[in-house]
């Protein structure tokens, strides 16, 4: 297996790091050939596994993930930036050499394309591994389901159906609050709504995720579009279902496309 | 290595460091004549990002920042927001802060020490490797790591970007007994860390006394984290909010990360553990205070590969201090201190477990970042590392181009840089004429 990285903030490798209990047994079972945070010890492919953590950004990682996939039997994409271009994609919607000038004084040193992309925009991806971040009981699911041979368990239901397994109290009917449970897929253990605040769709867009009605919903007295649109459009904004949706809704966006 | 006196070295990317990066070291006569760290991490841009954005949403936002140390970057902006906001927050809330940055300092400096930095003590490749070696060390540093954790997920909701931290305080605060079902592991923690602090100190470390500029902040009453001055070893001493004044970031062509200098005398200087423990020997906990004494070394300490002893002292202080903070708990109302957008400034440093953090933004009257400025603590280690091994590499010439890419990285390492903070790390290659 090989772990790589492209833009992101390691948060989900680091997902396999705090398996605490089973890193030993996974480094047993498995050989870890490439894992530059873990590892000095550095093998070149083909791998059988690739896990791959961030979003294309750069000319150079546009061709570095062509290589990655080239020498990859199964190619596991882990976390928001990989699997929807993560919170760095909120560039789609802005101007490149505004962001570039907002940050360096010497935007002429830095290589960057205008766009953050998902992996799967580039290669083929075998399996995706939805949350920012993963969930490491999900991740570990998903080594042993390779080597099994079987296909990962990863459910695809939305955060209300867990809220509902934790006992937490709808906060979206009780408090009346903005929360994305209802179109967000489970994964992360209906966290927010369980300490009070609403969900901020962190894994992702859930299994045939009604947003367009949920937005409306909101949108009747609960909430302005200038409230919903930077909800919908954070780690996830260029998963497809959000940013349709947020894309509608956009008072400031003309005929609904983006970058 | 060719025949006359050019060669040219490469190793192609640093490990065991968070985030990418590489290292270019140009030598004439195997004299060094210069040395660049190079972040190759692909930029994000979150200043730019932030702007426009609901400024409560910044906490979730500055977090996906670093995946290893994301409540310095929730605290940070908190607490600068709040002074922009004009918000003042209770001593409970205060405390439950210090309790959630226990957490990160031992989940951050475990993974750090046990998965990342000894196993080159020891000449291993990774943690797994040392592990054979080692059964009962590692699974002892994974023990506490997990610990961290768990007073993570409690605290935080989750220890990878935690939920729970809100301008104004935090989304819901813990029952007291909550807290109390973390006390036996805390306790076990505690014993582990202390293990941990004498092992280390046992290191064999190389002799590389410097002379630095040691930065960090310092509060009478506690060991610093949330709150305090920032003070150095050559005599500053100023309020957080003077930090741009006396310090500034710049960009150089061979990093996506920017460096930040001292200024107006554009000298290099040293944050992180060392360096807090150095200025701050007084306020450390009880424990952490005696093993001080203990661990044979002679305090203040310029020896950057002893950084891991400081670690592992700031460990047991954070173990120390949670137990402490939690049989105080008497439950925190309100959770989270109300308050109302307006047109506004603020800045804040605190101490993620790397080193000094520090943020600025600028808010809207309807409630909406204007501007945000991000200095983390790699971005300030930078230039010290570069001119560390400016002096360091002609001792390592001697054993072949691999040795000197490894001695080169164990130093590195020692930093503990975490390069995808380069909002903006290492590639190896030596260049000799």
């Amino acid at each position: 297996m090989g772990v790589f990285k492209f833009a992101s903030c390691d948060g989900c490798q680091l997902q396999l790091l705090s398996c605490e209990d089973e890193l030993l047994s996974i480094a047993d079972a498995i050989d870890i050939v490439h894992f530059l945070e873990a590892s000095s010890h550095v093998e070149p492919g083909p791998y059988d596994v690739a896990l791959v953590e961030g979003s294309i950004t750069t000319n150079v990682d546009r061709n570095r993930i062509l290589e990655v996939r080239k020498h990859s039997k199964y190619l596991v994409t882990i976390g928001a930036c990989a699997t929807a271009g993560g919170i760095q994609a909120l560039k789609n919607w802005g101007d490149r050499s505004d962001y570039l000038r907002a940050v360096y004084a010497r935007p002429e040193y830095i290589e960057t394309l205008s766009t953050s992309t998902a992996i799967a925009d580039h290669v083929k991806v075998d399996f995706e591994l939805r949350g920012c971040p993963i969930n490491r009981l999900q991740l570990i699911d998903v080594i042993l389901s390779l080597l099994a041979d079987r296909a990962p368990r990863t459910p695809r239901h939305s955060v209300c159906l867990d809220c509902k397994r934790r006992g937490t109290v709808c906060i979206a009917v009780a408090q009346d609050a903005v929360c994305l449970g209802p179109i967000t897929q489970a994964g992360c253990g209906a966290i927010c709504p369980a300490y009070q605040r609403g969900c901020y769709g962190c894994f992702g867009p859930a299994a045939q995720p009604n947003c367009d009605s949920l937005a409306d919903w909101y949108l009747a007295g609960r909430a302005t579009p200038v409230e919903l649109v930077p909800l919908l459009r954070n780690f996830n904004a260029n998963a497809p279902a959000f940013r349709e949706c947020g894309d509608r809704i956009d008072p400031f966006l003309d005929s609904g496309g983006t970058t | 290595m060719t025949g006359d006196t050019t060669r040219t070295i490469q190793v192609a990317a640093l490990t065991r460091v968070e985030g990418e990066g590489a290292l270019r070291i140009y030598l004439k006569d195997n004299r060094v004549t210069d040395v660049q760290l190079s972040i190759y991490e692909p930029p994000r841009f979150f200043e730019a990002l932030l702007r426009g954005r609901p400024l409560e949403e910044t906490p979730d936002i500055t977090a996906r920042i670093c995946g290893i140390c994301p409540i310095a970057y929730q605290m940070t902006s908190i607490h600068a927001l709040e002074q922009a906001l004009g918000i003042a927050i209770t001593p409970e809330i205060r405390a439950l802060r210090r309790l959630l940055y226990c957490g990160e300092w031992i989940e951050s400096h475990g993974v750090h020490t046990h998965l990342l930095h000894i196993p080159d003590f020891f000449r291993c490749s990774s943690s797994i490797e040392l592990a054979k070696r080692f059964p009962k060390e590692v699974i002892r540093g994974l023990r506490l790591k997990k610990t961290g954790n768990r007073l993570l997920e409690l605290l935080g909701g989750r220890a990878v970007h935690p939920i729970n931290a809100a301008v104004g305080g935090f989304y819901r605060a813990p029952r007291k007994a909550e807290l109390h079902t973390l006390t036996d592991d805390l306790k076990q923690g505690l014993q582990d860390a202390i293990d941990v602090a004498r092992w280390v100190s046992s290191f064999e470390y190389p002799d590389f006394d410097r002379d630095y500029e040691m930065v960090a902040m310092h509060h009478p009453e506690e060991y610093p984290m949330n709150e305090g001055r920032i003070v150095s070893t050559k005599g500053l001493d100023i309020a957080a909010n003077e930090f741009e004044q006396h310090f500034e970031e710049r960009h150089v062509a061979h990093s996506t990360a920017l460096q930040c200098m001292r200024i107006p005398a554009n000298t290099a200087y040293f944050v992180g553990p060392l360096a807090r423990v150095n200025l701050n020997p007084s306020t450390l906990s009880p424990s952490a205070k005696q093993l001080m004494s203990e661990v044979g070394i002679e305090w203040p300490c310029f020896n950057p590969y002893k950084s891991i002893v400081a670690r592992a002292l700031e460990v047991v202080h954070a173990f120390e201090e949670a137990l402490q903070i939690i049989a105080d708990y008497q439950g925190c109302s309100p959770a989270r201190v109300s308050y109302a957008p307006r047109q506004g400034e603020g800045c804040w440093a605190t101490e993620a477990p790397r080193g000094l953090i520090y943020h600025r933004y600028a808010t809207t009257e309807d409630g909406k970042i204007a501007f945000a400025k991000i200095v983390p603590p790699t971005s300030q280690n930078q230039r010290q590392i570069e001119l560390d091994l400016a002096d360091y590499i002609p001792s390592v010439l001697g054993g072949g181009d691999s040795e000197t890419a490894l001695a080169c990285e164990r130093l590195i390492r020692s930093y503990d840089p975490c390069i995808s903070c380069s909002t903006h790390f290492l590639k190896l290659e030596i260049n000799r004429q």
